[in-house]
């Protein structure tokens, strides 16, 4: 049978089509302002992808922020399930998933069905964030994957106290006027978004495996610290 | 969990006469001084029935009035910024800030008229520093004088008790003859026996038709509650509150002998320690599309209610009047009267320490058949935040489900409400709750 999966996130919708459990395309659109034209043409890339027609996919179930925008999925459900459904999936040993996103970031406990056992979200905070990196690669005058490349040549500890993400950008500002390096500064911003990640996720029982999931996966110098932090 | 049972529901039939006599007590206090009538701000915990025997009274509870305006945002935004623009921060208690700016505006809430002039202030008091400091606030704004009684020994587990009833006792006994000074009333001790018999006997109602709720499916959801319980809380020295709170729990046995429920699709049963955040009542009113029923919340039932825990045999059972409790002598004088209280303040619930709390809101959870527990992190009360991961971290170690949000009861502007009805429905989807078909 072939179904589709769409995750309509805060920046990105990402959609994959499977058959039988085997993945037949992927595809990802920016959300924008038009949440529902973005799944549609993201759907539409996948469809072309794997050589399908529409009416060959069963059922369509969206996730993400956006979730409710998807007005033609048949199922909708929350990012915490999905999270736990489609990690387990993909790699079954994993008990605690960290999933960070461009809004938000979460912290997952669940079984080997992917069953969610406890869980725990930042409140109207962008402290630990993919937006929050954004935000501070601008103040550092840098691009996201050069202020990546930076964070790994720090030589020395740079403190970012701030648990809000506009006085962490205050204390970024304070950090280059003072001179500090920027590779001691972006590895600073790095710690502090895992400091908080993680102090937000041991609110619920960690079990290894653990598994990082989100845009923010992708930045290895988040993953670095974050193995530190755990 | 799909099975979607269908129970008959039909609204209360004491519902009406339950608005009136809520909407009474608060228009008393703009009538009150043209009939000749006490006008006393305190706290809602403030054993108030004391006040009759000075005549007829009308008491204000600073935090059900708190709690009104905060239901109503468009109220409430004006109030909070005519606080915070005297130089007032915003993290401080909720209620507060709603009832202080009401004053500033000289804007009652339930006429639009002036805000009510109190002859004084007398509280026992609660939220240790919290209530007495607000209460201070309105004192020195309008000029009338306060008394408070320091009851907080009562939290104690040290000691011996009878020096604590002692010391309260005597503080009751003093506030008495410091009332008669600055009102030049004289003190009527049988008018306020009579009154706190009725208050005794109110606050133990409250609490056995509270526990009612633990029938399935649940005869009364937790908003009808909230709208009944000012009755419970600003009327307890009333006899006509017992008539009502009598007739409440024949109709509630009623509904329970029948099958009558609050929430027809009811399915999943979750229960509360706090107040919810008044601005977003919807939050019940949405979860029913999941079939859930809230059934009741702890602090509701031990303030303006009493139960008697029996913490040894995990059972929570209604409360019986002091005279009626074996080895407490019969109330004759002030003297009896003030001792009494004094030693039912020790025994009430409401002065549990956070550890024999801890036990309790486990039972009271199994009491009412709960499924799970939501707990709300509340930015604007301290006292109530507090230890609240401690709470979720035992609940959850004695297998009790916990789904916890970030807000305010008394601030709509701290509450992000898609946020937290995301958070519920994910909390729900993990317990296997999926929104009813058809909602």
């Amino acid at each position: 049978m072939i179904t589709a999966g769409i995750d309509m996130g805060a920046q990105v919708v990402k959609v994959v089509i499977l058959n039988d459990g085997r993945v037949l395309a992927r595809s990802m659109a920016p959300t924008g302002f038009e949440p529902l034209e973005a799944a549609q043409k993201a759907l539409d890339e996948a469809i072309k992808q794997a050589k399908i027609s529409r009416d060959d996919i069963k059922t369509i179930v969206s996730t993400g922020a956006g979730r409710k925008a998807v007005t033609f999925a048949d199922k909708v459900l929350t990012e915490v399930t999905a999270d736990a459904k489609g990690t387990t999936w993909l790699q079954p040993s994993v008990r605690t998933i960290i999933d960070i996103g461009a809004e938000e970031a979460r912290g997952i406990s669940c079984d080997a069905e992917g069953r969610v056992l406890d869980f725990a979200k930042n409140d109207k905070c962008a402290a630990g964030s993919g937006a929050f990196v954004e935000t501070m690669a601008r103040a550092l005058e840098v691009k996201v994957p050069e202020m990546i490349e930076l964070s790994f040549k720090s030589t020395k500890e740079a403190p970012i106290n701030a648990t809000c993400a506009v006085f962490a950008e205050s204390e970024v500002v304070s950090l280059i006027h003072a001179k500090v390096e920027k590779a001691d500064i972006a590895h600073a911003i790095h710690d502090a978004i895992a400091s908080r990640v993680s102090s937000m996720v041991r609110r619920i029982p960690i079990e290894k495996d653990i598994a990082l999931i989100g845009g923010v996966a992708n930045n290895a110098a988040i993953v670095d610290v974050m193995k530190k932090h755990h | 969990m799909t099975t979607q049972v269908k129970y008959k529901s039909k609204p209360l039939d004491c519902w009406q006469w339950g608005k009136e006599l809520r909407l009474e007590a608060y228009q008393d206090l703009i009538a009150g001084h043209e009939q000749g009538k006490l006008m006393v701000l305190g706290c809602a915990a403030t054993p108030y029935g004391i006040l009759a025997g000075l005549g007829d009274f009308v008491f204000l509870a600073g935090e059900p009035y708190g709690a009104s305006i905060a239901a109503d945002p468009p109220f409430s935004i004006p109030c909070m910024e005519a606080y915070e623009a005297k130089g007032y921060s915003r993290d401080m208690c909720g209620y507060m800030r709603n009832f202080v700016g009401s004053m500033y505006l000289d804007k009652y809430y339930f006429t639009g008229g002036p805000f009510p002039k109190f002859d004084f202030a007398w509280s026992v008091r609660h939220c240790p520093a919290g209530h007495p400091k607000w209460h201070q606030i309105v004192s020195e704004y309008q000029g009338f004088p306060m008394n408070y009684i320091d009851d907080e020994t009562m939290l104690s587990a040290d000691g011996d008790p009878e020096h604590r009833i002692e010391y309260v006792a005597g503080q009751y006994i003093d506030s008495i003859e410091w009332m008669e000074k600055v009102t030049g009333r004289t003190f009527d001790d049988e008018k306020a026996i009579e009154a706190m018999r009725n208050y005794f006997r109110n606050e133990a109602l409250w609490g056995e038709v509270s526990l009612l709720n633990g029938a399935v499916p649940a005869p009364l959801d937790i908003k009808s509650m909230f709208a009944l319980m000012p009755i419970a809380m600003l009327r307890r020295h009333e006899k006509v509150a017992t008539q009502f709170l009598e007739t409440l729990k024949d109709e509630m046995k009623d509904r329970i002998a029948n099958q009558i429920a609050a929430v027809p699709t009811e399915r999943y049963r979750m229960t509360m320690l706090t107040p919810p955040p008044w601005s977003f009542l919807k939050i019940f009113r949405y979860l029913e599309n999941f079939g859930v029923v809230f059934v009741g919340t702890y602090v509701y039932l031990i303030n303006s209610g009493e139960v008697k825990f029996l913490l040894d045999e995990d059972k929570v059972i209604p409360a019986t009047v002091p005279e009626e409790r074996p080895g407490w002598p019969q109330i004759k004088n002030r003297e009896d009267l003030c001792r009494t209280v004094a030693r039912w303040r020790t025994e009430h619930p409401f002065q549990s320490h956070l550890d024999t709390r801890k036990k309790e809101f486990v039972i009271i959870f199994h009491h009412w058949n709960g499924d799970a527990y939501l707990l709300l992190l509340n930015r604007g009360c301290v006292p109530m935040t507090t230890s609240m991961y401690d709470f979720q971290r035992d609940l959850q170690q004695h297998g009790i489900p916990v789904a916890m949000f970030e807000g305010n009861f008394a601030d709509c502007r701290d509450i992000d409400e898609t946020g937290v009805l995301d958070r519920l429905e994910a909390f729900l989807e993990g317990q296997g709750i999926q929104k009813l078909q058809g909602f």
